[in-house]
């Protein structure tokens, strides 16, 4: 009998892990939304870029991000192995060591930047590497277990790609890109608080201060409304700029209604309703938000695609 | 069920041996590619020398 079989049934040795295992440290749900929001910042950009070099951006992005995921499980192993939702995670199902995680993520994270830097420009090399430290430091290690708004100030990570997309063609940063960046960001605390609602029990037995553990799920439901009517303005905004225009502002002016009608009723609803129905307000709720972001940055495709203006109105 | 075990293991090893060697295989493929994307776009690059050269002058520049 081979010492590998006498650990085979508890934890895969170190050095031992699987492709797909480093794979799935990357977060690949979280990088589809990294990827093509990042798209559509390189491709609603005045500037064009040569093919190649918006492939190879896009994929270092991504990577960035994947890293910056690696790296957020390697801290967050312990809260990690308690939520449920986080259990299947390759450091707490043992098949990656801690430290393997780490190297993994560090140098993952070099290579992006370095890679970005040197296929776009200095200033997207910058930003990338502003996002992954932000994610990582800011967020995971800083915010996430001290303050009840972490998803709102953390929120920001993933805002990022959209605006470094367009730093990859233009080499800057304008009025377009950060409302592309305040889209995202604002749409994050809704977007997460509606997920805690109706996965409460996982953060508080993991001791992580969500809104709903420290100011209550009433608290919470105020909450969503309160950042769901923040971001309608924001959302819009986008409409009067160079990347905006008519086909933007409809689906927009839509998903906006939309995504209030759904706080509002959650905003209405107390927990007895809530329980009753299983949470059946609030997981549309979260439903709904996976479209109003994916479809409000296909408008902004569509609206760089037609080039329908507001002057042919 | 010893051997099994190491099969698994082996397989797990070669898995990740071969994802390493696709992966070091698509990083030179990349920057061999992106090289050329580069250097086929000419224009920018002249600039970067910081060498004054008369196809990078506008008509309004006054020389």
């Amino acid at each position: 009998m081979s010492d590998a079989s006498l650990q085979s049934n508890v934890t895969t040795p170190a050095g031992d892990a699987g492709f797909r295992d480093f794979v799935a440290l990357l977060k690949p749900r979280v990088m589809s939304l990294v990827v093509f929001t990042a798209l559509v910042g390189i491709l609603v950009a005045p500037n064009p870029v040569h093919p190649f070099v918006a492939f190879t951006s896009i994929l270092f992005i991504a990577l960035g991000g994947g890293a910056s995921g690696a790296l957020n499980m390697w801290w967050d192993a312990d809260i990690d192995r308690i939520m449920k939702r986080t259990q299947k995670r390759p450091i707490p199902a043992g098949k990656i060591a801690e430290g393997e995680a780490l190297g993994f993520g560090i140098a993952l994270s070099g290579i992006s930047v370095v890679m970005l830097a040197l296929a776009a420009n200095i200033v997207a090399g910058l930003l990338l590497a502003f996002t992954i430290f932000f994610y990582v430091v800011i967020y995971t290690m800083w915010l996430k277990r001290w303050t009840p708004q972490n998803i709102v100030i953390g929120g920001a990570a993933g805002a990022f790609p959209p605006m470094i997309g367009w730093a990859v063609a233009t080499g800057g940063v304008s009025i377009e890109s950060i409302l592309m960046f305040a889209l995202t960001f604002m749409w994050t605390p809704p977007h997460f608080w509606a997920l805690a609602l109706f996965m409460n029990d996982d953060y508080t037995k993991a001791e992580v201060p969500m809104l709903t553990v420290t100011h209550g799920r009433k608290s919470t439901r105020k909450h969503i409304l309160v950042y769901t009517l923040l971001l309608a303005p924001v959302a819009l905004a986008t409409s009067f700029t160079s990347i905006g225009g008519p086909i933007y502002f409809a689906v927009s002016l839509v998903l906006n209604l939309l995504f209030i009608r759904g706080a509002i009723k959650i905003w209405r609803r107390d927990e007895d309703e809530a329980q009753a129905d299983k949470y059946l307000a609030e997981r549309k709720f979260f439903k709904l938000s996976l479209y109003y972001l994916f479809l409000h940055f296909t408008a902004l495709l569509l609206q760089s695609a037609l080039g329908v203006t507001w002057g042919g109105f | 069920m010893a051997p099994k075990v190491e099969h698994e293991m082996h397989y797990r090893r070669l898995g990740r041996n071969v994802g390493l060697g696709l992966s070091l295989f698509a990083f030179v493929a990349i920057v061999f590619w992106l090289t050329l994307a580069k250097v086929q776009r000419g224009e920018p690059v002249e600039a970067f020398d910081h060498t004054a050269r008369p196809s990078l002058e506008t008509q309004d520049s006054g020389n």
